[in-house]
């Protein structure tokens, strides 16, 4: 009918009769209501409809219409690029605002001038810490094992499944320990970060600390930043052990090897500076998270879709920074010979 | 000649290019209830924020004694800033503290109160508005309106000069609203406070207000001042209308 309507002369007249008519309901009245607003400007008579539709549909027409003028969206492929470019634009640079920020209130804690709570401190490191224990550990143990597994069975062509131990040691400790622990830190504490603080925008609990004469970086992300980032080297020589511990089951259990002899060639082939690679590593992991987190939490936007929108974004942009700072470390080490 | 105590000078308020209300001016007297009404959708709260400086305004500035808060330094705004409390309409107390720590917390942090001290004004705040005994609690386990008289509790730790309500009767029932009025009115006579009150619930614009300003959605501007009760036959049929339900 709607075609009809479009498409064919100007409807001067729209009668609605309905002859074997029962029962309706508000889809009887969505029709009328949708058929005279197609057939705009023609006298429409519903008077043999039932009273109750009649008095729907006046109710539907007491207020025309708004025209709310807003703009229509361009949809073109470069428009979207382009939108997308500014908007990258803009919260990079808001981002680079943040991290100034919290560089100031960094400066004003080791002034002993920056307002937070201690306990606030210590509850982020138990989560950025203690709480964690158990993933990393089983993230690295799997890791490890998968590590000598696959490096034994590539080293046994060549007669060189000694050197699995080595593999292992140096991938953990130099790699995949800080490496892992800094995406498993994105997803855990990265995702919490941002949950808690986009939801204490959300309560209005942010605005009620800066009409309190509180600043929100030093209160609510300083600690946590602070937290983080001196927890992390914790966490990853925790990870390295357990690593390392996978390695040795794997290299065990795989290869014709003890497993005081496999741990004699790990502790043969570990330089102390395998292991301050990934712990440095693992500072800037934790900055890149938890920063990540914060930003995303503080900047979340007033719904409960906006939390999760947040938690989603701190997630992804956590893990996506993780490898990115990991890449940019790996290429200055090498220039630097190191 | 002294500066009004809380001034409104020439403001423009947008979320980006869209203006919500522009060149506002009015002057609320020192110990004056003043209410700020208006539809839904008007700007009321919007005002507010830039009042208590959470949006900064695109032109004109909000004026403390004389102070300018949008032209002040960060420092100087913190200054400004402990001359008010507000309450916001969901209370916005912090879930992980208990009552009596979110109204010590303030005392704490910016007014340099040991924790036992302020643990102790804490607990005269929370009496002052009918929650002795709950100082333990958390704001999960107490009523709405408990919970907004804790945020009002909180809003009052420093002794602010200016007390700013947002819908404060939003989601209460008749009685715990009623008895949010009641509470208004007393701070304001016992202490002097300056009450700044974003609402349109009329029975308690026309039972608090000495003074109003009404804002128009559609001309994006004030359109009415004076006392509530006088508006009533203000010329703007819309003013007439809001404040008599339709009614005319």
């Amino acid at each position: 009918m709607a075609q009809e309507i479009r498409g064919g002369p100007p409807v001067a007249r729209l009668v609605f009769e309905p002859t074997e008519l029962e029962a309706w309901d508000s889809a009887l009245v969505s029709f009328v209501f949708s058929a005279a607003s197609l057939a705009a400007g023609a006298e429409v008579d519903v008077s043999a409809l039932p009273a109750g539709t009649r008095r729907l549909l006046d109710l539907a027409r007491a207020v025309p219409p708004v025209a709310l003028g807003r703009p229509p969206e361009d949809n073109a492929v470069t428009a979207r690029v382009g939108q997308a470019s500014l908007h990258a634009w803009s919260t990079a640079g808001d981002a680079v605002g943040f991290v100034g920020e919290v560089v100031l209130a960094l400066w004003a804690m080791l002034r002993g001038k920056a307002r937070f709570q201690g306990r606030d401190l210590m509850h982020a490191f138990e989560t950025a810490g203690v709480g964690a224990l158990g993933i990393v550990a089983l993230i690295n143990l799997l890791i490890g094992a998968v590590l000598a597994f696959v490096g034994a069975v590539q080293l046994q062509q060549f007669g060189a499944t000694v050197y699995v131990a080595n593999l292992v040691a140096i991938g953990i400790t130099r790699e995949l320990g800080a490496l892992m622990t800094g995406i498993v830190m994105a997803g855990r504490t990265g995702a919490s970060f941002a949950a808690v603080l986009g939801t204490m925008t959300v309560n209005e609990e942010v605005d009620a600390l800066k009409t309190m004469g509180l600043r929100p970086t030093e209160f609510l992300v300083l600690p946590r930043v602070v937290a983080t980032s001196l927890m992390l080297p914790a966490l990853v020589a925790y990870a390295d052990l357990f690593g390392i511990l996978g390695g040795t089951f794997a290299g065990v259990a795989l290869l014709d090897l003890g497993a005081l002899q496999y741990l004699r060639a790990t502790r043969e082939s570990l330089a102390v500076g395998h292991v301050i690679v990934g712990l440095v590593k693992s500072v800037a992991f934790g900055m890149v998270v938890s920063l990540t987190g914060c930003y995303y939490g503080i900047r979340c936007g007033r719904s409960a879709a906006a939390v999760g929108e947040a938690t989603t974004k701190a997630v992804v942009m956590g893990i996506v920074l993780v490898v990115v700072v990991d890449a940019v470390f790996t290429v200055l080490l090498h220039l630097l010979h190191l | 000649m002294t500066a009004p105590h809380l001034e409104v000078r020439n403001l423009t308020m947008a979320y980006g290019e869209r203006v919500v209300q522009q060149d506002l001016s009015f002057a609320i007297e020192r110990g004056q209830i003043f209410v700020i009404m208006g539809d839904s959708g008007c700007g009321k709260s919007s005002l507010m924020r830039h009042m208590i400086g959470l949006n900064r305004p695109v032109a004109g500035d909000v004026l403390y004694d004389g102070a300018a808060l949008w032209q002040a330094s960060e420092r100087e705004q913190e200054r400004l800033r402990r001359k008010f409390g507000v309450l916001y309409q969901s209370a916005a107390l912090f879930s992980g503290m208990t009552l009596a720590e979110n109204v010590s917390l303030a005392l704490v942090q910016n007014a340099g109160v040991t924790a036992a001290l302020a643990r102790e004004m804490a607990k005269l705040k929370l009496a002052l508005v009918g929650l002795a005994g709950f100082e333990d609690h958390h704001p999960s386990e107490v009523s709405g309106g408990m919970r907004k008289r804790a945020g009002l509790a909180r809003a009052m730790a420093l002794d602010p000069e200016i007390l700013y309500f947002d819908e404060p009767s939003a989601g209460l029932d008749p009685l715990s609203s009623r008895r949010l009025d009641d509470l208004i009115l007393e701070l304001r006579d016992s202490a002097g406070t300056t009450i700044v009150l974003v609402t349109h619930e009329l029975p308690s614009i026309f039972e608090l207000g000495d003074n109003a300003v009404f804002l128009d959605a559609e001309r994006k501007t004030m359109i009415a001042q004076g006392k509530p009760s006088e508006l009533k036959g203000s010329a703007e049929p819309k003013v007439r209308a809001f404040l008599s339900r339709g009614r005319l």
